[in-house]
């Protein structure tokens, strides 16, 4: 079955500064934690992950056998993804369906992409 | 006490941070508990006097004071986290004696203060996160002195250092020394933090005065340790000898007004002959290790010169070699401009202008001595108008005020205001 790539996009300041108790986070992680509740239970759960802040980021590059590192994440912006799932479902009505949902768990917008394969 | 608290601070603050940060597992746990060690060690000594282990002293303070904490904050779950960090994996979770078997662990390993080294010079840091987290921990430099020495607001600073930490901990960086094959070039990426340390002491890149010497000798200190931590590693002891060499010239580099005096134009008289002595004496050992390095090379460059009595009995040609063999070691584009600068000499300002021109300049075009470099060889080599224009761009790349009037005066020279 075909599989897509969903991730949550930040627009707004996202740093390890994070309050976890603030009651909007709680709020948005508890609908999280419901929603992968029902994508397990529904089977289309392949792997799904937040991710820490963009200053967290390492860009390592290849160059002739060498590998070097530079700190931050590859692209500057003020825009940053903030976690990730794979889903499997039938076809892309279906993977709408669950952007839908992880949007409004989310309360933030969910960029859709189909995996190659 | 025969020998004051901040120099021993300074003495014992990395070794003690190091230590406490392997038996701790955290970071900010270690360097809280050995603040508060070193603030009773304040109130104590003068009265006790300094005991004969001071660094002993602090660290088993240290190590009191955190396992007091983490009883009084830590909630069981923390405490079995704790322990699962502290290289105790068969420790069940609610075993108290978990935080008493840290009496174990806390002996000073040398290797510790070598682990902290490659964790705050991790090439996943930015390399002024890497100098500033380095200088913190390791030389126990506080935000406000960190602050004033690289010329930042103090907020910018307390976030570089902060965000360093936070991103090595959010990464679970590994707190130990690089497996063989990727000792070589971390080693390399150490040595790089603690010449940056050097360069900016040495010279300012910004601000009125060119020197500040603080910085400097941290660095050589530094320098020091990593070579009594790794006595096997010829690069090592390369580095120290080059900000030996280095160091040494610091006396004649500024004239009364505070300005910039070239190598060439320096009172050779006030060099430290000491540090040149010690130099020499390290690059000798360099050169019977053959084992040559990029440090190695460059400690022999700044040796010719520390032989030559006078800048015209240089011997150029000695180091158009060492250029040669550093380029062949590390081809870069600053390892070229040098040899060419050094080509100049050996064979006159229009030679040194041709191997200047066949560099690549694209990597070079904000970097301000190039533009310095090149102008020079440019007056020399009889073309003055192209002089000024190199001049006018290195002006424009200089943000520290020695080094801008002595362009501004090179430049009058040129054109004859």
């Amino acid at each position: 079955m075909p599989q897509y790539l969903m991730c949550v996009w930040f627009d707004d300041e996202y740093d390890s500064e994070l309050d976890r108790t603030s009651p909007d986070v709680m709020r948005t992680d508890h609908q999280i934690d419901v929603l992968n509740e029902e994508m397990a239970e529904r089977g289309i759960w392949v792997f799904a992950g937040g991710l820490q802040p963009a200053n967290s980021a390492t860009v390592v590059r290849a160059n002739a056998g060498e590998t070097s590192m530079t700190d931050g994440p590859y692209a500057e912006s003020k825009e940053q993804m903030g976690g990730f799932w794979v889903i499997e479902v039938a076809d892309l009505a279906a993977a709408r369906e669950w952007a839908g949902k992880a949007a409004a768990a989310c309360e933030r917008p969910i960029e859709l992409r189909p995996i190659q394969g | 006490m025969s020998e004051d608290l901040p120099a021993i601070f300074r003495r014992e603050v990395g070794r003690c941070t190091a230590t406490l940060i392997r038996v701790l597992g955290d970071v900010d746990l270690a360097e809280d508990a050995v603040a508060e060690a070193f603030a009773i060690a304040a109130e104590r000594w003068p009265e006790t006097g300094v005991p004969p282990n001071p660094g002993a002293w602090i660290t088993t303070t240290a190590r009191n004071r955190a396992i007091d904490r983490l009883r009084r904050e830590s909630t069981r779950t923390q405490r079995h986290l704790a322990a699962q960090r502290l290289e105790m994996p068969d420790m069940e979770p609610d075993d108290q004696a978990d935080l008493r078997d840290l009496d174990a662990l806390v002996d000073v390993v040398p290797d510790d203060q070598l682990r902290l080294m490659f964790l705050c010079c991790h090439p996943a840091l930015a390399l002024d996160a890497q100098v500033a987290l380095t200088l913190r921990l390791l030389g126990g430099l506080e935000t406000p002195e960190l602050a004033r020495a690289f010329l930042v607001p103090e907020t910018t600073m307390a976030q570089r250092i902060v965000r360093a930490k936070r991103k090595l901990r959010d990464n679970h960086a590994p707190y130990r020394i690089p497996r063989a094959d990727e000792l070589p070039d971390r080693l390399h990426g150490v040595m790089v933090a603690v010449y940056l340390v050097f360069t900016e002491g040495h010279r300012a890149t910004s601000g009125d005065e060119l020197v500040r010497t603080d910085l400097s000798a941290e660095a050589i200190r530094l320098g020091r340790v990593l070579v009594e931590l790794m006595p096997d590693e010829p690069e090592a002891v390369g580095l120290l000898a080059l900000l030996l060499l280095t160091d040494a010239r610091r006396p004649a580099r500024l004239d009364a007004d505070g300005s910039l005096v070239r190598l060439a134009d320096q009172d050779r008289s006030r060099w430290d002959r000491t540090l040149i002595s010690e130099g020499h004496e390290l690059v000798r050992a360099c050169l019977r290790r053959n084992q040559p390095g990029p440090f190695q090379i460059q400690a022999a460059i700044a040796a010719v010169h520390a032989d030559a009595p006078n800048a015209a009995s240089t011997d150029w040609s000695q180091i158009v070699a060492l250029y040669d063999l550093l380029h062949a070691q590390r081809p870069n584009p600053v390892v070229a401009m040098n040899r060419a600068i050094a080509v100049g000499e050996l064979r006159g300002a229009p030679d040194g202008v041709a191997e200047l021109e066949a560099i690549d300049a694209t990597q070079l075009a904000d970097y301000q001595p190039y533009h310095a470099a090149r102008a020079d060889l440019l007056a020399r080599a009889g073309r003055p108008a192209d002089a000024v224009a190199s001049y006018e761009r290195a002006l424009e790349l200089t943000t520290n005020q020695a080094e801008r009037r002595f362009l501004v005066d090179r430049r009058a020279a040129v054109t004859g205001d």
